[in-house]
């Protein structure tokens, strides 16, 4: 490249950050994030962040732990900000649809903004109990937003009956612990063998069942709620169970995982639908066919990118750092050409606290077929756990153990044999890899068909289409 | 002193006031084998994958019995019991917990803060009194009395005791020679006084425990005597475990005091910065802790297992050294990281080790280094080194000037 080509990218990058557009859809952790990161980046253009929430940005992990114990008061997780975000806020207003050719997102208000540079950060929201009837019933309640977690603390520090929890995932299960804490009386209902076993499998979910029956919860698992029945005025008495089986309880938490928002990019042609929207590991958007995009990114929750640690797959990771190191990456890419771009190459990771343990993981659990535990005691909660695939370690768990976990990490990102090397000291009982036991596979997903069409090179494309009818 | 290794110079009493172009000459072999047999660890990487390592033992007792190292000799000579820096899990574990459970959260969460008053009282009062002075020693005037007035307020430890175990710490830590020196008939004499100087400090310390069993009083370490749950210690256990709190908890405290001190003044540019902006103390004392590591190495490790790293195996049962003050300027770690920088971004420095034996009482140096250097950057006029370098400290592993004397115009209100 000759220097005149150089000085004229150079000007071209320039004028962007100057005079460019940019609109961040998504206000909490990873819209917020980019925002800082971009002015970091020397981006002094026209800023837009949309949210659908009225709530400045604020932090979720705290929602389902110390606000529901009542020891924070939900409007008091703020995120700090990092840097100094001279933004236009559009908070308490959603976006509600995507038009790529003229660059405009329309909001719900009717407004449209333009922009030469979107970054959608819109993340997921708690899937709702299915029978709409059953879930405005008074006391029914989930866990995403802070004023879920507002709501759900006023409802315990009403002290209850009888709290049933439906769904025993990390929020499920954390909320479960809290109840305990707060001496009310629990129930969890898990149509799994086991909590957690989605995210860590079943032989860890087994000691997370053992942890939550010994703390006094009533567990039922390979059970399903079918429904919920309410009082003359409107509030939740029981619930009956698939087995037969009735809870009476007077606050039922839905915990049954998340929903990722995209609805309002249904016919924007992005690679957008209930996997997330799909891109590549600069976070750049997919369109509907699978070709990048050079003006849409994507991350948070619902950005699914391709993994080199595992096999070039493509995976969601609903992590708290995902987002933060996301928003950098994509904030950067933004406002970069391609030889400048990074690459967002997390080492997943997340953490949870429940019935006094502390459970931290790095890698993706699930990716792996076996497991071994390789330090301290199950018996006392106090362990790791490394996860293998194909004679490699993809992931690993410590339930208090932390401290160990960047061993583990280290090893993690150079793909190193599994089983690991035994340690010197602290060896578990058991020490052989077992099937790490993961369901077979997810509750089948109403999925669209996928229609490929034309013939022409310059007509070939792809459709979705809604299966039903 | 011909064919001296890196590190062996490194320990060299010449070299106590700059190691730092010899750690460079050692990073050149990121893990070197020493003529005792004893791996040096020097570049970060290595370093922190060495104490992330469940393969790598910090119990000495499970080193080779014909390991003769005067890490060995020495370091375990106040260990009858290991205390939690010298031993593994499950039994550092359960002791680190103990002693916690009267420390810090889950189950006081505000200890450490709550001597924020008590530490401002005392920093106020060192400094009140350095009005009318025009020269001082930073070290015995103002670095030494906070973090031992400190120490014995938690433990509960009489400060009136002080003079005492001062002189029985301070025989311990002239008498601990790593290097090529320690041979000398002039050291294997300030040894014998050293190891002195610790029976003394055990027999003072047992004597304590043994009241606070009888007669509870304030402190952690009656509590901890008189702890009836499931994480009560032995009594050879409480020993030991007490003794290195009262010299882990002040010592490394007063070297690195002296050394923000001694840095800032080396600095101008970052003294004047700290000046305009007070709360860059926060990031300021993580950098003094990267820059001037208070625990320079720490020799007690040994591979349980042969271990492959950096192109080198460490064979099953070699000592390990991990050297933080040269992990800590390694340049594929941090940028220029022989300059100060107050803002340092991503400072994961380990002034402070990492792993399970992460230092414990760090929450609560931190808090006395943050308030003790800031005031002193806040209250004293125009303080300018006399002697620069300041005469050092024998002990390598605890590196500090012995004295740091500096003119001063005055004490600000």
């Amino acid at each position: 490249m000759n220097a005149s080509t150089k000085a004229k990218i150079a000007d071209l990058v320039e004028s962007f950050k100057t005079t460019g557009r940019i609109v961040i859809v998504g206000a909490s952790l990873a819209g917020l994030r980019a925002a800082e990161a971009l002015r970091k980046e020397g981006f002094r253009g026209h800023l837009t962040v949309i949210g659908d929430e009225p709530h400045e940005p604020y932090d979720r992990p705290p929602l389902s732990k110390q606000v529901l114990k009542g020891w924070v008061a939900a409007d008091h997780t703020k995120l700090p900000r990092l840097e100094t975000v001279d933004a236009e806020w559009r908070l308490g207003v959603a976006a509600v649809g995507l038009d790529r050719p003229n660059r405009l997102v329309r909001l719900a208000s009717g407004e449209q903004v333009p922009f030469d540079r979107l970054l959608i950060a819109t993340g997921t929201r708690a899937r709702q109990w299915p029978n709409p009837k059953e879930a405005a019933l008074d006391g029914v309640f989930t866990i995403r937003t802070s004023d879920d977690a507002a709501r759900i603390q006023r409802a315990l520090a009403a002290r209850p009956e009888r709290v049933l929890v439906i769904g025993a995932g990390f929020i499920g299960s954390e909320a479960a612990s809290v109840c305990r804490e707060l001496g009310l009386a629990v129930t969890v209902a898990e149509r799994g063998p086991a909590p957690l076993v989605g995210a860590l499998g079943g032989v860890i979910g087994a000691i997370a069942a053992d942890m939550q029956r010994d703390h006094g919860v009533d567990l039922r698992t390979g059970v399903g709620v079918t429904s919920l029945d309410g009082d003359a005025k409107g509030r939740v008495r029981r619930a009956h169970f698939s087995d037969g089986n009735m809870v009476e309880a007077d606050v039922v938490l839905v915990s049954l995982g998340s929903i990722r928002n995209t609805e309002w990019l249904e016919g924007s042609g992005l690679a957008a639908g209930f996997w997330g929207v799909g891109c590549d590991a600069g976070c750049r958007a997919f369109d509907i066919n699978g070709v990048v995009t050079d003006s849409i990114f994507v991350v948070g929750d619902i950005a699914r990118f391709p993994h080199v640690l595992y096999e070039y797959q493509f995976l969601t990771l609903e992590h708290w750092d995902n987002a933060v190191l996301g928003a950098e990456v994509a904030a950067h890419n933004m406002v970069s050409l391609e030889a400048d771009r990074w690459p967002h190459l997390p080492l997943p990771a997340f953490w949870s606290g429940q019935f006094g343990v502390n459970i931290k993981s790095v890698g993706v659990c699930p990716f792996g077929k076996e497991i071994v535990f390789t330090q301290g005691s199950i018996k006392k909660r106090r362990f790791a756990a490394a996860y293998g695939h194909r004679g490699r370690i993809v992931a690993a768990v410590t339930f208090n153990h932390g401290k160990w976990l960047q061993y583990y990490a280290a090893q993690i990102e150079r793909s190193a044999p599994f089983p690991p090397p035994p340690p010197g000291y602290d060896r578990p009982r058991k020490t052989k890899p077992i099937a790490a036991a993961f369901p077979d596979s997810r509750v089948p997903t109403s999925l669209p068909d996928v229609v490929l069409t034309g013939h022409d090179p310059t007509e070939r494309g792809a459709e979705f289409r809604s299966s039903i009818g | 002193m011909a064919n001296l290794t890196p590190w062996q110079q490194a320990l060299l009493y010449t070299n106590r006031a700059n190691p730092y172009p010899l750690y460079t000459e050692l990073r050149k072999t990121p893990v070197s084998r020493q003529p005792d047999g004893s791996y040096v660890v020097s570049t970060y990487r290595e370093i922190v994958s060495i104490l992330h390592d469940p393969r790598v033992s910090s119990d000495l007792r499970k080193r080779s019995k014909a390991d003769g190292s005067e890490a060995r000799e020495q370091t375990t000579a106040y260990d009858r019991e290991p205390s939690m820096i010298t031993s593994d899990p499950p039994e550092h574990d359960r002791v680190r917990r103990a002693a916690m459970l009267h420390f810090g959260p889950p189950h006081l969460p505000n200890l450490v803060d709550s001597q924020e008053t008590e530490i401002r009282r005392i920093v106020g009062g060192l400094l009140n009194k350095l009005e009318g002075k025009t020269r001082i020693d930073v070290v015995d005037e103002f670095a030494y009395p906070l973090p031992v007035g400190v120490i014995c307020g938690i433990l509960g430890v009489p400060k009136e005791d002080e003079p005492h175990f001062h002189a029985w710490i301070e025989a311990f830590m002239n008498g601990l020679d790593l290097g090529p020196e320690a041979a000398s008939a002039a050291q294997q004499r300030l040894r014998e006084v050293g190891q002195q100087g610790l029976q003394q400090l055990k027999t003072y310390m047992a004597r304590l425990l043994v009241k606070y069993a009888k007669q509870p009083g304030p402190g952690m370490l009656s509590a901890m005597a008189n702890e009836r749950s499931g994480e009560r210690l032995s009594h050879g256990e409480l020993l030991s475990n007490a003794m290195l709190l009262l010299f882990a908890g002040h010592e490394t405290t007063v070297n690195l005091i002296t050394h923000s001190v001694l840095t800032l003044l080396r600095h101008p540019d970052a003294l004047e910065k700290l000046r305009r902006r007070p709360d860059l103390i926060v990031p300021g004392v993580e950098e003094f802790l990267r820059f001037e590591s208070s625990v320079q190495f720490w020799p007690t490790r040994t591979a349980l297992e042969d271990i492959d790293i950096a192109g080198t195996t460490i064979p099953k049962g070699a000592p390990i050294i991990v050297v933080y003050g040269s992990g800590n300027r390694d340049p594929s770690r941090f940028k220029n990281p022989d300059e100060v920088d107050l803002e340092r971004e991503d400072n994961g420095h380990l002034g402070y080790s990492s792993g399970i034996h992460l230092c414990f009482g760090g929450p609560l140096a931190r808090l006395e280094v943050q308030i003790a250097v800031g005031e002193f950057v806040r209250r004293v006029e125009n303080p300018r080194l006399v002697v620069d370098p300041p005469p050092y400290r024998h002990n390598q592993i605890f590196r500090g000037p012995r004295h740091l004397l500096i003119d001063i115009d005055g004490i600000r209100e």
